[in-house]
């Protein structure tokens, strides 16, 4: 597949959003157990606006993926079948919710409302990740997608994010809760590299379904295409292949490792010793490249089955 | 049971010739539903949108090489994955023909079904920012201003060597079910269980079995196979006028 930089962005952003809104109710539920005291109000409601600048530009590069934007309220009727049509209705209600967490943090601070309203957004965000993996992980021929380890890794890459932004902002604004959320940053990131890693494993054995054989029907070992109906290009040829070579997608492959996990984690110690939160700010910022290379290449891995139909021009 | 519109195409007759891909397009681009975009149609790097391609594979291996021409549209699955994936309901199989149509004043142009569907049969209009796919002519075949004999997708009007054939797979006494069942009609990608409507028919070649017995005339009274030495010119002959 060809890698929309769109759906790149979106699925990126939302997921770092919902990870930092996680850790903010977090944050607050631990201190309403009296693990430790209660962060200000504004470490709330101003951690909310970051989540919510987060959701919006994540909304924002969404549009770009659609050829009718204008149309886009439409999206959310086919909720019953379609796993974009919820994942289009869950995430505004998300961002409502936040809204409503953070407004009510900002005019009254803790209590037991902002304890439901974050509860009702944290299984927002859980649907959220639900939704936005289930769009790749229900199409059974791109084997590639079709497991439950997509839909785990969203939300593992993404809590990963979203909590290693979250140390930064408790070394900010609430240094008592840095240790909890470094140590919190730390499993995510490497669950969701043991997750990741179950991935790839996973699809470099996979075996393609389909071959020319099936796609055409005839039973024979050896079918070469002679043309494809068409000297230039057309949709198909366009959006269906990435069009990089394998040496670069090891390349992408190698360098999310290195950019998504042992980078960010020897950052996130420092960091964490050195009490900055400029260097965990750079520490998420150097995995936001990693996870955006990560999703290029999740995109790149898999192959369509309709590629066996334009395997050579003519 | 519910009727289901679909193509059969014979493998066997296909020569290869585009004229159903034009035919297609041109009906299709004329319609009420706008034009189908062509960019650069006489320029370097042409592309356009279109419902139907044939494409060309080679079986075997030289010199025991056969070419199979494959006409590709949309199936009209029975069970199509790219109906339930579309966030708006633009993308939906009709009830009362089973013909998968995309409502172009509802799609958004996410491609989502596009990802969906396994065999590449839908297009994105790159000026109308749609999804498009092959609509069966559903605004020709029931024209009742136009004599019922053509009353049939542009595609198999065109066919030359009627490799198309056109019908309701779902009654048994059709032309296409009868062909799917007489010459071994099957569907592409039985792997993914989407139960394409349209079928193939396979390429068959006819054959004669000679055996070895067969090679030699058993009612050959000389025993010798060849020409007979010519008669003498005053020979009787069979006809009592001419001996050669």
């Amino acid at each position: 597949m060809r890698p929309a930089f769109s759906v790149i962005f979106l699925t990126t952003l939302i997921g770092a959003g919902q990870g930092l809104f996680v850790a903010l109710y977090s944050a607050e539920y631990g201190a309403s157990l009296g693990l430790w005291a209660m962060p200000s109000a504004q470490y709330f409601s101003l951690g909310c606006v970051l989540v919510l600048a987060l959701l919006g530009a994540g909304l924002a590069a969404s549009f770009f993926h659609l050829g009718r934007p204008e149309r886009a309220w439409r999206s959310a009727s086919m909720w019953r079948t379609s796993w974009l049509s919820r994942e289009v209705i869950v995430l505004p209600v998300f961002m409502a919710a936040v809204a409503a967490f953070g407004l009510v943090h900002h005019l009254r601070g803790a209590g037991d409302l902002t304890l439901a309203l974050g509860g009702a957004g944290v299984v927002l965000a859980l649907l959220l990740f639900v939704c936005t993996g289930m769009i790749y992980a229900c199409l059974p021929f791109l084997q590639e997608w079709h497991t439950p380890l997509t839909v785990i890794n969203y939300l593992l890459l993404g809590c990963t994010s979203g909590f290693l932004l979250s140390t930064a902002w408790a070394a900010a604004q609430a240094p008592a809760l840095l240790v909890t959320a470094a140590a919190w940053t730390a499993g995510a990131t490497l669950a969701a590299l043991v997750m990741r890693g179950a991935a790839l494993a996973r699809n470099a054995r996979l075996r393609p379904k389909s071959t020319v054989q099936t796609a055409i029907g005839v039973k024979h070992p050896r079918i070469a295409q002679k043309a494809q109906g068409f000297m230039g290009g057309s949709f198909n040829t366009r959006d269906f292949f990435h069009g990089k070579s394998i040496s670069w997608l090891r390349l992408v492959k190698w360098g999310f490792l290195l950019l998504v996990f042992p980078l960010p984690l020897a950052l996130l110690a420092a960091g964490a010793a050195l009490v900055s939160w400029p260097i965990l700010a750079a520490a998420f910022a150097l995995q936001y490249l990693g996870l955006l290379a990560e999703r290029w290449y999740f995109f790149a891995q898999a192959r369509h089955p309709q590629n066996l139909y334009y395997q050579a021009i003519s | 049971m519910s009727k289901q519109l679909a193509l059969v195409i014979d493998l066997n007759v296909c020569v290869g010739c585009h004229a159903c891909v034009t035919s297609c397009k041109e009906w299709n681009t004329s319609g009420e539903a706008g034009f189908m975009s062509d960019d650069n149609p006489y320029a370097r790097d042409p592309t356009g949108t279109f419902f139907n391609r044939v494409q060309t594979f080679e079986v075997g291996e030289f010199p025991n090489t056969q070419t199979v021409h494959f006409p590709k549209s949309c199936l009209h699955c029975e069970d199509p994955p790219c109906v339930p994936v579309c966030p708006t309901g633009a993308s939906y199989k009709r009830a009362e023909d089973g013909i998968v149509l995309v409502d172009y004043d509802k799609c958004i142009g996410c491609k989502y079904c596009a990802w969906a569907c396994p065999y590449g049969a839908r297009e994105i209009d790159e000026h109308q920012k749609v999804m498009k796919k092959c609509t069966l002519c559903v605004d020709r075949i029931y024209d009742e201003l136009l004599p019922p004999a053509d009353r049939k997708p542009a595609c198999v009007m065109a066919c030359p060597t009627s490799a198309r054939l056109f019908g309701d797979v779902h009654d048994p006494e059709s032309v296409v079910s009868k062909a799917i069942r007489d010459s071994g009609g099957y569907a592409l990608m039985p792997e993914w269980g989407t139960h394409p409507a349209n079928h193939y028919l396979p390429r068959r070649k006819t054959e004669i079995t000679l055996h070895r017995d067969e090679l030699e005339r058993v009612d050959n009274p000389l025993k010798i196979d060849g020409k007979l030495p010519k008669p003498d010119s005053r020979a009787p002959s069979l006809d009592d006028s001419t001996s050669w």
